[in-house]
């Protein structure tokens, strides 16, 4: 995992873990006439947890979709471990190897019970043996606290629980960089703890976390770097405890005054 | 056996209803055939036209041009005339032009009319299919096939393990009409004299005159095949039910 890797369609360049996992350069991105993204540039080293926070609209969710290549770029650079996003020869297999991701809404296979979501994509997309991927993912049920829950539905489960297996359905895949998409947004208050929790573990463990999201005690807690987008541009950013504390742009101290 | 012959042997002798298959030998034979020959294509063409359903969904959505359109053409041409028609076009006009083989003094062709009814009958079926699957393809929610390519997923992996067995759900209940609809229609395969009810009864009735007669058994005959598909597919149906899914 911390080798150098060179990406497989040999664009981009040779990545050591002393450069940036995820560098992101100038990326812009427009729906039609609609530009998002105007010029967004951050580094996100391995090992870090990343927070992006802001008004809706702003861009934010539509960014770290970039990063795993859902929605293409018009202009702009974004490297996964030296790996180049915006190369029409993008290898995605080799992308979404490297990068999970987790929905706002779970988006969960409905048709598949909870270890079963698990278990697919490693038997399907990697040709990983039955048994192993099995064993791999009753660790992971056991990670997100989900024992007893193995064979239920998606349908059968609370939306936290359902989280929850999407995020072990995630990390069955062994990625490098994990992208949270407003994870905690359709829950209710009593569970959202428990996916924060459950991120919270992953990040203390050294995963690379890269967060969209509006739980300010969680960006302040866990969260080594906190990015503020307004209006497809990064306003403002820092580490938690200067950035709560002594926020300079005017559109942040709105922000930040209308949530905290 | 005796007996149940002996029954309609009565009927006829008393009341001039002639069911001739149930006391005749040599027409409880042909109807016997005529049953299992009705049933073969049946089957044929029920997993035929689902075949070119579930591949015809899948082509529909592709990124090539020619195949979508191509797929376009193909629906509008089986879905827009009538299947009679296109089963005597495939029988006599393609049947005319692919290859045949020396049987012994005359020409006998690779593809015999059975093959030819169920070719014709799977591709006008299958397009109503393709539309049925495409229909529950897009009730899938396009977050889910993210969720897949996010996974890492190719088109078709998705396309296999996600979407069809969520799209396959959906469209069942359609599926189970249209396919009623196909097993009724294979009846028209009788026009290519396949030696199924419909033909069969026809012979029948010309050799025996018991019209009426063999009517009522036709009619029996397909509503008990029509109970067993329904029976089936909503068995299938239940067996496919997601807990706490839909």
């Amino acid at each position: 995992m911390a080798a150098p890797t060179k990406s497989a369609n040999g664009s981009g360049t040779t990545w050591t873990p002393d450069q940036p996992m995820v560098s992101i350069k100038d990326v812009h991105k427009s729906f039609g006439d609609l530009e998002v993204l105007k010029g967004i540039s951050m580094d996100v080293m391995k090992g870090e947890c990343i927070c992006i926070i802001g008004p809706s609209g702003s861009g934010k969710s539509t960014l770290i979709r970039c990063v795993n290549a859902l929605n293409d770029i018009q202009k702009g650079s974004i490297l996964v471990e030296g790996l180049e996003v915006n190369d029409p020869a993008l290898n995605k297999l080799e992308l979404r190897k490297k990068v999970g991701m987790v929905f706002q809404q779970y988006n969960l296979f409905p048709h598949k019970t909870a270890i079963e979501n698990i278990m697919m994509a490693p038997i399907t997309v990697l040709k990983q043996d039955k048994e192993e991927v099995a064993r791999h993912a009753k660790e992971l049920i056991k990670k997100v606290r989900l024992e007893g829950k193995e064979d239920s539905y998606p349908g059968e489960l609370s939306g936290g629980q359902q989280q929850r297996v999407a995020i072990a359905r995630s990390l069955a895949m062994s990625p490098d960089v994990m992208l949270f998409d407003e994870v905690t947004a359709a829950l209710d208050p009593e569970t959202v703890k428990e996916v924060l929790v459950t991120i919270q573990d992953l990040a203390e463990e050294g995963m690379t976390c890269i967060l969209v999201t509006h739980e300010m005690g969680f960006a302040r807690e866990v969260a080594n770097h906190i990015y503020f987008t307004d209006r497809g541009v990064i306003v403002e950013h820092g580490p938690p405890a200067t950035f709560f504390k002594k926020a300079k742009d005017p559109r942040t101290k709105e922000f930040l005054s209308q949530i905290l | 056996m005796e007996l149940f012959g002996d029954f309609f042997k009565q009927l006829y002798d008393t009341t001039g209803w002639n069911f001739v298959i149930f006391y005749d030998q040599v027409e409880w034979s042909r109807f016997v055939e005529a049953i299992w020959t009705t049933i073969k294509l049946i089957i044929a063409c029920l997993i035929f036209s689902v075949i070119v359903g579930v591949v015809g969904a899948w082509a529909q959505g592709a990124k090539s041009k020619i195949v979508r359109y191509g797929m376009a053409g193909y629906i509008q041409f089986f879905r827009n005339t009538p299947p009679f028609v296109q089963i005597l076009f495939f029988y006599f006009v393609l049947g005319n032009l692919t290859p045949s083989y020396d049987a012994g003094g005359y020409q006998e062709a690779y593809i015999g009319s059975f093959g030819w009814a169920v070719i014709s009958l799977g591709f006008f079926a299958g397009a109503f299919n393709t539309e049925i699957f495409r229909s529950g393809i897009e009730a899938v929610p396009e977050s889910t096939v993210e969720a897949a390519s996010a996974l890492g997923y190719t088109r078709l992996q998705s396309y296999i393990y996600v979407v069809f067995p969520l799209a396959f759900r959906v469209c069942l209940p359609a599926l189970n009409n249209n396919l009623v609809n196909l097993l009724k229609t294979t009846t028209l395969a009788y026009g290519i004299a396949v030696p199924e009810m419909m033909y069969t009864a026809n012979q029948i009735w010309s050799d025996n005159v018991n019209v009426p007669e063999m009517m009522i058994v036709l009619f029996i005959f397909y509503v008990g095949l029509v109970a067993i598909l329904v029976w089936a597919m909503h068995r299938w149906e239940k067996s496919m039910k997601i807990p706490g899914y839909g």
